[in-house]
Order: structure tokens, then C-alpha cells, then sequence
């Protein structure tokens, strides 16, 4: 049998397989570079990138929970401007759209923000997080209330031509309403799910185990409700969907591409497998084959009647 | 460059209550290991405890390609470390991490090893001492059977003074008496220390104090190991009024200046 197509299109951002990395777990992708051949990747989602650096959350930032972490990193990063001169240029450097996970505290952050990267060469595309349990302003103020997110996403897209993603909080009653007005709003696609707000309490201290009290819970422990996230927002909706939490194996991510997402991104298990994103490329190719699937559009939602 | 490698145990020895001594088969880690360094290793092949666990390099046999570490059983991850067996294979992640800048030849450089935090100091003192530095470890434990070396049989190519805080062996008190002795009378050129916070910060107090430049190995919780998560920093700001950041301990340390470290 011939090799079978991995190529997917996400509201334009053209992957060579379906494989993208969770943004805040690959840094700016040379840190993984000694382990991971970038140029093997379906596409890169960077760090949550604000318009000026920011310092983040006190220690202790991580704490383990069954087959999961909670981090309260609180966006630490180096700002828009050092990532377009010194993480950008890096990436160029191979044949990989990158998309820039944007993050703001006010409306016009994100305007800014989109609008400094759009007249940037190599920006395939924006990820625009709504989702951040850890930071006190943005964040999730605007993920949990279906009408401050619609705003960010008209504000994003105004000022833009790049393709626009949108990542949504589990955080929220129905993600399905969320879905419904950031599309209307003009998103292009979703990403889901950030992580879950959660909490882990230090016996021994009697104090909360997070310098920030609470955190946001990721890993394999998130995935059932990662995966309901996006079986229920494809069921609604005709957009492209990113689907993230918990895949650690070529099965987890086909799972969710079975779900309804067009894409999977790979997050807290590069920590304990550094080519867990190569590692389930290979594993998805290989599960076609076996399964005599020429093109992995046709399992996009296979799971639905 | 950092690899991760299925790393064969060769052997896995106790050596005291809770602490073990590990050598792996990991010729490609070994190769351009540098003390100060470290290995991210998976204790376990199952998904809880979902990270691996930081451990610093204690020694390598390059022509055996074997990599030493010296750890201490506290809580889920090492204790199914210390139960991993001979011809076993973990998956280790390294070299990891900035080490230690070493001092010209003929210099006399004093190394404070706090508990556990002798490991990267023995690895350290064995590399100044081929350099011809003279080397002197203060090792500060508990009590005497919580010493990981420094007692009866460890031989050790360099002075040794031991301090115990019930004064079970050597000097009854913590080990940072034994360098302030040594700074107020002989002095020392460079100090390098690994231990608990409360060590460190003592150390760095009386490094200030006698004017000697020193270099600490931190340690914080980690996600990635490799710089990419943000999770493992640390408060620094430069002797010079540099502006207070966070560093990552995983790739701008575990090794860091002591006067650049905040201790609040
Ligand atoms: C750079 C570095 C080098 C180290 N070198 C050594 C060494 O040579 N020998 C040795 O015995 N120990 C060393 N440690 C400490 C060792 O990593 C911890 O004792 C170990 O991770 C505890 O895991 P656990 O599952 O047994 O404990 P648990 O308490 O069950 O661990 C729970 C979580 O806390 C983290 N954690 C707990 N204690 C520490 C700690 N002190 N530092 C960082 N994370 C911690 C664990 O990684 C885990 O994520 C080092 C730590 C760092 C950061
Ligand atoms: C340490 C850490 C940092 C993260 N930082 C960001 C971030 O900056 N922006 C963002 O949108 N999501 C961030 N996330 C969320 C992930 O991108 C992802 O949505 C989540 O972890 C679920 O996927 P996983 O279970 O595969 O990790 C972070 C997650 C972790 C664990
Ligand atoms: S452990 Fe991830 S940045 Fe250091």
C-alpha cells in the first residue's frame, strides 16, 4: 500500500500531518531540538506570548496529581518583540508553520498583539488564549463569559489577516455556547481544551500545595473530558478544531481526530517523552496502514453516526 | 548534547537508611558529562507519577561508559527508583544543565555538600582535583548514619571534614561552622555548595561576609527538564543591581552565582 496522507488544513494553516504541540509545553522549540527533528512536526503552537515580558507566578509553580500536573506558571515570557527577534528567526529556520499563542489583559492587548505579529514573515497563524486559569486579568475573565470572548475575537480579527484559532476553557457550564459565539465572532478555528482549574493541598504545610493556590490540571488525567469537549462542540459546529489534553500516545490523538478535531496538539507528555509528538506521527501512520486507511481525513469525526 | 537514552542499570547499591548508589550503563551521557550536572529520569514505565526526577551526576567511568548517582529515597518517585534492578532499563534524559565553572589550577577551592547535596560535589572535587586544585568537602549530615560519604571506608581523593547536628561524627553543629573556620584562618579562593535552602543562604551570608565568590546547585520542581516549561525557576538578581527574574534552574542553572541569588 502506498503511504497514506497525513495532510491537514486548519483554516488555512497547511500541516504536513496532523501533529502540533501545546502551547507552554515546547517553549519556542529549540529546547526540544537535541530530541525532535522540528521539521517532522505538523506545526508548533509557541509559548503564550504577551505584549511586554512578564515575570509570572511565585514557586512553587507545579505540582504532580494522579497522571497529571498542576501548573500555575503564570504566562511567564519574554514578550512579543524578543519572540519576533529571537525565537522567530530560530524557527524559520525549518519547514513548519508556527502559530503564536497570544495573550492579553485587556481587549486591545490582543488587537495590539495581532496586529504586531501580522506584519510578521513566518507567523502561519494566531492562538489566541482566552483560557488561562493563572493569571488574575485576561485569562479566563474573557474564556468563561461567552460575551467578553466574542469581543477579543472580533478585536483579534480586525486587526489581522492571519488565521485565527481560538482556545477555549472547560472551565465554563456549556464550552458548546462558548464555541458558538467566537465563532460567530469570526474565529476560523478552535483549540481545545486548556487546562482545568484545579487544586492540590501540601498535608505536611496545611497550605495549598500551588505558590498561587490554584493551578491548571493537565495530563493524561484531563483527557475524557478533553475528548467529550470535542465530540460535543463538533457536534454543534462546522470549524476546524485543534483537540488537546492528556495524548500521550498515537491512540490518545486518534481518539480525539475521531472526536471531530482536524488536528491534536501534544502538551504535558513531552515532559516525560521528549519525542512523544514524532513518536505519535509515526504511530498514527502506522494505524492507518494497518487499518487500510488511505487519507486521514476520513477518520475527521469517524466516531460520530 | 543532551540525549535521551534507555539506560541499562548495572548496579544498585545501598548505602545507608533510604540511600542509594546507581550506576547506569550510559556511554553517551557520560561522554561530555560535566560536574554540576544532571540526568531526568523516569522511575517508572506507567503514567503515575506521571514526571520524571532530577538527579545529579555523582560520577562517571568514561571508559566503562558508567554514569554514578547518589540518591535518597523520599517519596513515590525514588523509592521505585531504589527498586529498579540490575540489567533493568530507564529512560535518562542528559547531560541536563549548566555545571560548575572550575577554578585554575592551583587554586584552593572549599566544597559544603548539605545532606544529599554532597552528590554533584564529590563528581566536582574528583574533576579539581586532575586540575591540580586543592580541594577541601565539608559534608554536613543529620547524623552519622545519614552520611553519604565522609564516613569510616569512603575513601575520597581530597580533604574531608565532617559535621553532624547531633555530633554523631565529626563536628556537632552545621557544616557552615566548619567553613566559616576555614574562611576566618586559611581562606578559601572559590566555594561551591549543594544543600538545603537553609544552608545555602547561611553560605551565602558568609560568603559576603569574607568577600569569596561561590557557586551554588539549586534545586526546584521540574516539568520538562529541558527549559521549555517555565516551571523550575528561581529568583535572581545580579550583585550589580540587575534587575530581579526568574531563571530557569534547568538550563541557566541547577548551577548559579551565589551573589546572584534571592533569598526571600
Ligand atoms: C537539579 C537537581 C538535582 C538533584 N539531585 C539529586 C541527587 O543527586 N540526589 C537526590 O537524592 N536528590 C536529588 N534531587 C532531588 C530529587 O529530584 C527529589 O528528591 C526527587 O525528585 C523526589 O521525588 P519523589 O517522587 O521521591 O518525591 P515526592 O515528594 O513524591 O515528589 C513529588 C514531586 O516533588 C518533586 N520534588 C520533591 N522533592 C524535590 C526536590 N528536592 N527537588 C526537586 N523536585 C522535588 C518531585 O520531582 C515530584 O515532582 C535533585 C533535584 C534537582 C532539581
Ligand atoms: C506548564 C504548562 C504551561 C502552559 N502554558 C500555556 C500557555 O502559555 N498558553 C496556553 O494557551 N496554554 C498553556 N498551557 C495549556 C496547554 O497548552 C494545554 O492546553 C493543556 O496542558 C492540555 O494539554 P495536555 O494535557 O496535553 O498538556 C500550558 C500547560 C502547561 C502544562
Ligand atoms: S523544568 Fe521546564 S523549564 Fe525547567
Amino acid at each position: 500500500m502506498t503511504k497514506p496522507n497525513l495532510a491537514v488544513d486548519v483554516a488555512g494553516i497547511r500541516m504536513k500531518n496532523p501533529v502540533t504541540t501545546a502551547s507552554g509545553t515546547f517553549g519556542f522549540g529549540s529546547e526540544y531540538a537535541p530530541f525532535v527533528d522540528l521539521n517532522r512536526l505538523g506545526a508548533i503552537v509557541v509559548k503564550g506570548t504577551t505584549l511586554l515580558p512578564r515575570q509570572g507566578n511565585p514557586l512553587p509553580r507545579i505540582v504532580e496529581t494522579p497522571a497529571g500536573i498542576l501548573n500555575a506558571i503564570g504566562l511567564q515570557n519574554p514578550g512579543v518583540n524578543h519572540f519576533i527577534e529571537v525565537a522567530l528567526p530560530y524557527l524559520r529556520q525549518f519547514d513548519l508553520p508556527v502559530i503564536v499563542n497570544i495573550a492579553g489583559d485587556t481587549v486591545e492587548d490582543y488587537a495590539t498583539l495581532a496586529a504586531r505579529l501580522d506584519e510578521v514573515p513566518g507567523v502561519a497563524g494566531l492562538e489566541v488564549n482566552i483560557s488561562c486559569p493563572n493569571v488574575k486579568k485576561g485569562g479566563l475573565a474573557f474564556g468563561a463569559d461567552p460575551d467578553s470572548a466574542a469581543a477579543v475575537v472580533r478585536a483579534v480579527k480586525g486587526a489581522t489577516r492571519l488565521p485565527v484559532v481560538v482556545k477555549l476553557s472547560p472551565n465554563v457550564t456549556s464550552i458548546v455556547r462558548l464555541a458558538e459565539a467566537v465563532v460567530e465572532a469570526g474565529a476560523d478555528a478552535l483549540s481545545m481544551i486548556n487546562t482545568l482549574l484545579g487544586m492540590a493541598i501540601d498535608i505536611r504545610r496545611r497550605r495549598p500545595a500551588l505558590a498561587n493556590v490554584m493551578g491548571g490540571l493537565s495530563g493524561p488525567a484531563i483527557r475524557p473530558v478533553a475528548v467529550r469537549a470535542v465530540w460535543q462542540v463538533y457536534q454543534a459546529l462546522k470549524v476546524p478544531i485543534v483537540g488537546m489534553g492528556g495524548i500521550v500516545t498515537a491512540e490518545d490523538a486518534l481518539e480525539f481526530i475521531m472526536a471531530g478535531a482536524t488536528a491534536v496538539a501534544v502538551g504535558t507528555a513531552n515532559f516525560i517523552n521528549p519525542r512523544a509528538t514524532t513518536d505519535i506521527i509515526e504511530g498514527i501512520e502506522r494505524f492507518l496502514v494497518e487499518e487500510g486507511v488511505s487519507d486521514i481525513q476520513e477518520l475527521i469525526g469517524a466516531a460520530h453516526m | 548534547m543532551a540525549v535521551d537514552i534507555p539506560a541499562e542499570v548495572v548496579q544498585q547499591e545501598q548505602v545507608g537508611p533510604g540511600l542509594y548508589r546507581l550506576s547506569l550503563y550510559a556511554p553517551q551521557i557520560t561522554r561530555s558529562a560535566v560536574p554540576g550536572q544532571f540526568v531526568y529520569i523516569r522511575c517508572t514505565d506507567n503514567l503515575d507519577p506521571l514526571l520524571r526526577r532530577p538527579i545529579s551526576i555523582h560520577g562517571v567511568n568514561r571508559e566503562r561508559g558508567e554514569l554514578f548517582l547518589l540518591y535518597q529515597v523520599v517519596g513515590r518517585g525514588t523509592a521505585l527508583l531504589a527498586a529498579r534492578r540490575r540489567g533493568e532499563r530507564l529512560g535518562v534524559m542528559g547531560p541536563l544543565g549548566r555545571g560548575f565553572t572550575l577554578q585554575a589550577p592551583g587554586q584552593r577551592v572549599v566544597l559544603v555538600g548539605g545532606g544529599i547535596g554532597v552528590a554533584p560535589l564529590v563528581f566536582l572535587g574528583q574533576v579539581l582535583v586532575q586540575r591540580n586544585n586543592q580541594v577541601c568537602l565539608l559534608v554536613g549530615a543529620r547524623s552519622a548514619d545519614q552520611l553519604p560519604v565522609g564516613k569510616e571506608g569512603y575513601t575520597a581523593p581530597f580533604e574531608l571534614a565532617v559535621a553532624t547536628d547531633d555530633g554523631s561524627c565529626g563536628h556537632h553543629g552545621p557544616v557552615t561552622d566548619l567553613l566559616e573556620k576555614i574562611l576566618a584562618g586559611e581562606g578559601a579562593d572559590m566555594v561551591y555548595a549543594c544543600g538545603p535552602r537553609g544552608m545555602l543562604h547561611q553560605t551565602a551570608l558568609l560568603l559576603a561576609r569574607y568577600d569569596v565568590p561561590g557557586e551554588f546547585s539549586l534545586e526546584e520542581r521540574m516539568g520538562c527538564g529541558v527549559g521549555a516549561c517555565l516551571s523550575c525557576v528561581c529568583k535572581t538578581a545580579g550583585k550589580g543591581g540587575e534587575p530581579l527574574q526568574y531563571r530557569r534552574v534547568c538550563v541557566e542553572g541547577p548551577v548559579f552565582p551565589a551573589d546572584q541569588l534571592v533569598w526571600d
